[in-house]
């Protein structure tokens, strides 16, 4: 299986390694190059270059050979270090480089990037922090994609694949990007906005397109027809993913595609289509491995509510691995997909509203599943339901169906310890809930010793163990010091600064942690700012950390990706101490768009390395130190 | 949606105030405090600060609504961690105060006041329109694409978001109650009027 960013786990912490550090290496004008955290260490280092071989013909072979074996090296990580060895290992490691991996958009420019790799065919592009996903991120605040792709027009005309995250793309950036690469073959879109059909349409005209998929983006609701915009010939599509698109589609138009495109593997279809028409489209594409079943309901058309619809494509498809959708189920159609139950890996409920006994039959016949999202709809019962079945699971998200803080418990501790003590081999989890107990999240801790990312969410805020009363330490205390391969770690619930000595105790590989209405006292962050060598990005929210914690991270800032604090306890003089301490740094404070001067107590901190210094296209509400 | 009233100033209504209840009983403030849970441990000052800051810096941003639930909690801004996206893509069990309901004003030619109503309470026309009958005491008469209401001297109207005055049932219900900004019930022969243009 090739490593994918499209997968449906988002914690490709693979990939996410280092924050690509190769690409933050300055420019060497002399033979000293400053590295900073290039190479999985912490802190700033500088190397100084070799010199040059002295003579010339050995060297330009020795390039040459270079070249060539340095084109089989893929890891990021490693064609950093490569980078690091000596000058003539730097050139040729820049001449060979094909996939750029920019994990934040601001820490380099464009034109620097450009620079030093000339030969860049895939971009991987991230730029808004994630805690903008829910709203904490005002508008326009930044990571526009149009400087890179104008600067990539210009030099890199081959390329062929953008993957991008959390920026804004306008449909002028799109109509450009069809303009200008001619042989562009894959666009996936992660959480992005600012573009409608108008610019999908662009896209589709890309004669060579193989993956256009959109995940998770707010996309315009215009008007236009962009499924017809595909070439009219027989297609190269490998995989259409635009179940985020909240316009409706032509379907004609689209079962005309998916005809001509023998070579779809993946499609996954908007809330529009209904079940009449997925089987239309299934017959048509009985080679499809990855499914999005739309609304799996009738149509709202009166006139063809009495028709039953066909669901005998389920039984004929052989090679369906992954199925997600179900956006309006009705339960009664479930049965439909027994017969591809057993070779399911991947089942996306989490659109699903579906209690225990609507899952129970389905699930019991999936025991070759690796990742499962579901609705808390499915109760404990239903979770203890998976645990039964699904041996063999690497990844389950629990999302809530009321997602507020007094809502409705559905899961709880019942669930979790059911999954701890059926899914031995569990390496990710994302868990909603009222309410947990410490005993649960250590049973866990010791059932599931493979457990790479935890993700606990209690949803009502300072949530104690509901049984004990006690805060949630020992619990998270317990998955630090037993996970230990743990890399990616979300608390919630009543928790003192206890809980963040563990974290800082034995988290030694957590790469990336978010915190929100934790802790007591500076203390807290600061166990984690000195403990934790490793970390990436630290996201933290309503936490009472102030200067003094902040200022005690500051031999390791420059190793991380970026740190968040949103009111916290952080004054202006505080982040302007770090900024003045750390040129490489730049220091965001964030205000609300109406308000003109930020007052002394700060709300919003976000900070990241960066070669760059401050950027030109902050907006009014943001100030950087 | 009215705010409950308190009659702590001033002329002692309480004293005087006709209600149905034990003499002695209390009439207590509905309007519950925001953001402190009850089963917390005592936490520092610096804590609460901070909750009550997130508090009060989203309850602008939240709708209306909740103030007047007694039962509601002021929503956190970007709580629980939940896209946009996930949260609308349900509807939760509605309780009065959290359902984002339509409401639109409904008025009637000849009658004095002025009405409100919830566009979303209702599945579909029929409903809508038995609530109408119902709410102004009238006879609608019965729908016809062609000649609109007949049967009556009534016809209910709705104006769009285009600003323009069209007839109830002329679109699908979904387009009905998303561009529709108020309603209004006309009477004689300018409701005929109306029907006639289909």
């Amino acid at each position: 299986m090739r490593e994918d960013p499209t997968e449906m786990s988002e914690d490709d912490d693979r990939t996410t390694d280092l924050a690509g550090g190769g690409t933050i290496v300055v420019e060497a004008s002399s033979n000293k190059t400053r590295s900073c955290g290039g190479n999985g260490g912490g802190g700033v280092g500088v190397g100084t270059i070799a010199d040059y071989c002295p003579s010339p013909y050995p060297d330009q072979v020795l390039e040459n050979v270079l070249e060539n074996v340095l084109l089989f090296l893929t890891s990021r990580r490693d064609r950093n270090s490569a980078s690091l060895v000596c000058k003539s290992w730097y050139r040729a490691e820049a001449l060979t480089r094909t996939d750029l991996f920019i994990g934040n958009c601001y820490a380099v420019s464009p034109r620097r990037a450009i620079e030093r790799f000339k030969r860049v065919k895939s971009l991987v592009l991230k730029g808004k922090p994630r805690f903008a996903d829910f709203s904490l991120v005002p508008p326009n605040w930044g990571a526009q994609f149009f400087p890179w792709v104008s600067a990539m027009a210009a030099a890199y005309p081959w390329l062929e694949k953008i993957y991008l995250k959390r920026v804004s793309v306008t449909d002028e950036d799109l109509i450009l990007l069809a303009h200008s690469f001619p042989a562009f073959k894959e666009l996936v879109l992660v959480c992005c906005d600012g573009f409608g059909t108008a610019g999908l349409a662009a896209v589709a005209r890309c004669r060579q397109l193989r993956v256009l998929d959109l995940i998770d983006d707010e996309v315009n609701e215009d008007d236009v027809d962009w499924i017809s915009c595909f070439p009219e010939s027989v297609t190269c599509l490998e995989s259409l993913i635009f179940d985020c698109v909240e316009s409706p589609v032509n379907f004609d138009a689209l079962e005309r595609l998916v005809a001509r495109s023998p070579s779809l593997k993946r499609l996954k279809l908007n809330r529009h289509v209904n079940l009449m028409q997925l089987h239309r489209l299934m017959v048509r594409a009985p080679q499809l491995t990855h499914l999005g079943t739309g609304s799996f309901s009738t149509s709202d058309n009166p006139a063809q509510a009495d028709q039953e619809p066909d669901l005998s494509a389920f039984a004929t498809s052989k090679s369906l691995v992954c199925l997600s959708g179900f956006r309006d189920i009705v339960p009664d159609y479930l049965p439909a997909i027994y017969p591809v139950c057993a070779r399911l890996t991947s089942l996306n409920f989490s659109y699903a509203n579906i209690n225990a006994e609507q899952l129970r039959p389905v699930i019991c016949q999936c025991y070759n599943l690796q990742t499962l999202w579901v609705l808390d709809s499915v109760c404990d019962e239903g979770l203890q339901a998976v645990a039964a079945t699904c041996k063999e699971l690497h990844e389950l998200r629990v999302f809530p169906m009321d997602a507020r803080e007094d809502g409705e418990a559905a899961v709880s501790e019942v669930g979790l310890l059911a999954i701890s003590e059926g899914c031995r081999k569990l390496r990710s989890i994302l868990y909603f809930c009222q309410q947990m107990t410490n005993a649960a999240v250590v049973a866990m801790s010791r059932n599931c010793p493979e457990l790479v990312v935890f993700r606990l969410c209690i949803m009502g805020r300072h949530r104690p163990d509901h049984l004990t009363g006690e805060p949630m330490d020992e619990g998270f205390g317990a998955i630090v010091m037993n996970c230990k391969k743990l890399t990616r770690l979300a608390v919630s619930g009543l928790l003192s600064d206890k809980a963040f000595s563990y974290i800082g105790e034995y988290g030694k590989l957590i790469r990336t942690l978010s915190v929100a209405f934790a802790g007591d006292s500076d203390m807290g962050l600061t166990y984690v700012l000195k403990g934790c060598p490793k970390l990436q990005k630290l996201e933290i929210r309503d936490s009472p950390f102030g200067n003094l914690a902040l200022l005690s991270g500051l031999h390791h800032y420059y190793s991380m990706r970026f740190l968040w604090m949103s009111t916290c306890k952080l004054t202006l003089e505080g982040c302007k101490e770090v900024a003045r301490r750390m040129p490489y740094l730049v220091v965001e404070v964030i205000g609300d768009t109406d308000e003109g001067d930020i007052d002394d107590s700060i709300d919003k901190l976000y900070m990241y390395r960066s070669l760059e210094g401050p950027r030109a296209d902050a907006p009014s509400f943001v100030t950087i130190l | 949606m009215e705010r409950t009233v308190t009659y702590e100033n001033d002329l002692n209504l309480k004293a005087t105030e006709l209600r149905l209840g034990l003499p002695g009983t209390d009439d207590s403030d509905k309007q519950t405090p925001s953001g402190v849970r009850s089963n917390k441990r005592t936490l520092s000052e610096t804590t609460e600060e901070c909750r009550s800051k997130s508090n009060s810096g989203t309850s602008d941003a939240r709708n209306d609504d909740t103030e007047t639930a007694p039962a509601a909690k002021a929503q956190v801004v970007g709580w629980p961690p939940i896209r946009s996206y996930r949260k609308n893509s349900f509807q939760p069990k509605k309780t009065e105060a959290e359902a984002a309901g339509i409401y639109v004003k409904v008025s009637m030619d000849g009658a004095p006041y002025l009405r409100k109503i919830d566009l979303k309470s209702y599945k579909g026309y029929p409903e809508l329109l038995k609530a109408l009958e119902n709410m102004f005491k009238f006879t609608i008469g019965q729908y016809s694409e062609r000649e609109g209401y007949n049967g009556s001297d009534y016809a209910p109207t709705y104006e769009d978001k285009d600003g323009d005055w069209m007839l109830v049932g002329d679109v699908p219900w979904e387009m009905f109650i998303s561009s529709c900004k108020r309603l209004r019930i006309m009477k004689g022969s300018e409701a005929r009027g109306l029907g006639s243009y289909v």
